[in-house]
């Protein structure tokens, strides 16, 4: 009966926290858990050194990956070359990873079959991380415009005496004529009334 | 103009993008036909991914950096060709205060002289070992940069062993000036504006410049991806047109204000227009309130600073051997040689019918001044491009100058 090997140590290195514990999460529940997660590079060698990681995960942003990638060319820390993924003609496997802004190194000599499944999570995982901001970005834009629209009816009713659904009728139909969104006639609306509004006591 | 050539550029924010800038927001590619896209990045490692991607077409990268690629020496290296360079000159070595105040203790003087810096700094480094156990600390940009050539070589003419004597770490550009104000670093080697930065600030001393260590020194290049090239030769082409017009353009100093409130701003460079004059114009703030012009410290034109020469690879192979990050073999010579292509450069500007070098290299250090030399059309003058320790590198016997330098 061969032993099972033992799942390989992970780094993970993100300045972004709340991404680099979506990836943790997801490494962990995949059953990975020699993990560690720094958001610094300040003292990286001897992190290195210590946790002697099979792969290492770091953003594609990151402005440290030079000094990162250097290490494992120069640093007596490093003992071991590490090279972007396993095999250099899994090109598919590569572009993925690009486009969802992760990088990962690995240990020179490990099976590919090992790395895949850790690699593929990342790209999962910034890819959900990238989708959640944007919906989060989107959210916050839409409540954003509610409230400028609001305020604008507001200024409508008081100033011209007008019924809320007629001021809102109102926004709507100049935005149509000018092939604008609401929310930016109602910023125009609020600032105009700003300008013209008599000078406070 | 007829056809158009979509290209994506990726650029790192340095005075030396100056050129790729140029060419966009100054309507030099648009002329030649070239849509041209910037991206600007944040490592000279994402740079090479999505070249190798295809992101990116073309990139502004170091010239060793796709030396480095050809040989199989970075991860995920696409072959990468050089038909053109980014300019001369550029970069400074800067040091902390409390190491420039003790390196005047011993005769360094403010006026940039390699020499007497490196007698000085040979000096303190003596007098720090006394008192301290830890070694001190210079940052380069990348192992594969003409940083990390300069530095060493500088130290190592002045009888400095760079991997004993000091030890040199990796520091992102735009944060070397706060690493010598946090004193995890003493000193830097890089390209404009971060050095001004530390003296500006007031937190380093400008020792010596890349143009005084060896005058009209290599720097930046244009990196292509070698299949993209092969595929559409039209699009490189017009695109090699309009980098050499944008260079012709950022080397008269009658667009140097303009040239600077481009690059300062906010998708460039996005520092003060102010920083980026100091470059540009070659007098440089160093430190303690002085300004010290150094002639050709930038050359983003003159003296045939776009033209991609053989001598230049093959030098920067030489110091890939002398540091130990590639095996000396006529292979790797090779590989490194063919890695530049002046016959593109050549091919792609003929019809602008412009001074164009006859040779593809030439010894490096030879011309102790301006020379007027043999070209195919109207007159080029080359040099002065010496070397501080006054060494020659003639590329016909490369070998010896290797053996030389093990010494």
């Amino acid at each position: 009966m061969s032993e099972r090997p033992l799942p390989l140590s992970i780094l993970i290195i993100d300045e972004n926290r709340l991404r680099a514990a979506v990836i943790e999460d997801g490494l962990r529940d995949a059953g990975y858990d020699r993990l560690t997660v720094v958001h610094d590079v300040v003292g990286i060698a001897r992190k290195i050194a210590e946790t002697a990681p099979d792969v290492i995960v770091i953003d594609l942003e990151n402005p440290n990956r030079d000094v990162l990638e250097s290490m494992f060319q120069l640093s007596r820390a490093v003992q071991r070359p590490i090279a972007m993924f396993v095999d250099r003609s899994d090109q598919a496997s590569i572009e993925a990873a690009v486009e969802a802004g992760v990088s990962a190194y690995v240990v020179d000599g490990l099976k590919r079959e090992r790395v895949k499944p850790i690699v593929d999570m990342a790209i999962s995982r910034f890819n959900a991380f990238a989708r959640m901001a944007r919906e989060l970005e989107e959210a916050r834009s839409q409540l954003e415009s509610r409230k400028l629209i609001d305020r604008a009816k507001g200024i409508l009713m008081a100033t011209r005496g007008m019924s809320e659904a007629d001021a809102y009728a109102l926004l709507r139909k100049t935005a149509m004529n000018q092939n604008r969104k609401i929310s930016d006639i109602a910023e125009s609306l609020i600032t105009a009334a700003g300008l013209l509004a008599p000078p406070e006591e | 103009m007829g056809k158009s050539y979509e290209i994506v550029a990726g650029f790192m924010p340095l005075l030396d993008s100056a050129i790729l800038v140029a060419a966009k927001e100054k309507g030099f590619a648009q002329a030649e036909g070239v849509d041209l896209t910037l991206v600007r990045e944040t490592s000279w490692a994402s740079i090479r991914d999505r070249m190798a991607v295809g992101h990116f077409q073309v990139a502004h990268q170091l010239a060793p950096m796709p030396i480095a690629a050809n040989l199989g020496l970075t991860p995920l290296a696409a072959k990468t060709i050089v038909p053109i360079a980014l300019g001369l000159g550029g970069n400074a070595i800067t040091v902390s205060n409390a190491l420039w105040a003790a390196m005047v203790e011993h005769g360094a003087r403010s006026d940039l002289d390699p020499g007497a810096a490196g007698r000085a700094l040979r000096t303190a480094i003596t007098g720090h070992a006394k008192s301290s156990s830890e070694l001190l600390r210079f940052a380069v940009v990348h192992p594969f940069s003409g940083h990390n050539y300069e530095l060493r070589y500088w130290l190592a003419a002045c009888g400095i062993e760079p991997d004993r004597a000091i030890e040199i770490v990796f520091v992102p550009p735009p944060l070397m000036a706060d690493a010598l104000a946090a004193r995890t670093i003493d000193g830097y080697c890089v390209g404009e504006p971060w050095s001004t930065a530390a003296a500006v600030a007031g937190v380093g001393h400008i020792a010596t410049v890349k143009a005084a260590i060896w005058r009209s020194r290599p720097e930046k290049v244009l990196g292509v991806a070698a299949a993209w090239a092969e595929q559409e030769p039209g699009a490189l082409d017009a695109l090699l047109r309009a980098l050499y017009r944008a260079a012709q353009w950022c080397g008269a100093a009658e667009n140097h204000g303009e040239l600077a409130e481009i690059l300062a701003g906010p998708s460039y460079i996005a520092r003060p227009v102010e920083w980026m004059l100091r470059g540009l114009s070659g007098t440089l703030a160093i430190g303690g309130g002085a300004t010290h012009r150094t002639e050709d410290f930038f050359v983003p034109f003159a003296k045939a600073a776009t033209f991609p020469w053989k001598s230049h690879a093959l030098w920067f192979y030489s110091q890939m051997v002398r540091w130990g990050q590639v095996a000396s073999a006529s292979g790797n010579a090779a590989i490194a040689r063919e890695t530049y292509r002046p016959d593109l450069y050549r091919s792609a500007l003929k019809p602008l019918g412009v001074a164009l070098p006859a040779a593809n290299a030439k010894v490096e250090g030879a011309l102790l001044a301006p020379t007027p030399v043999g070209s195919a059309g109207a007159s080029l003058t080359l040099g002065p491009d010496g070397f501080f320790d006054g060494a020659l590198f003639d590329p016909d016997r490369l070998d010896a100058y290797i053996e030389d330098q093990r010494r």
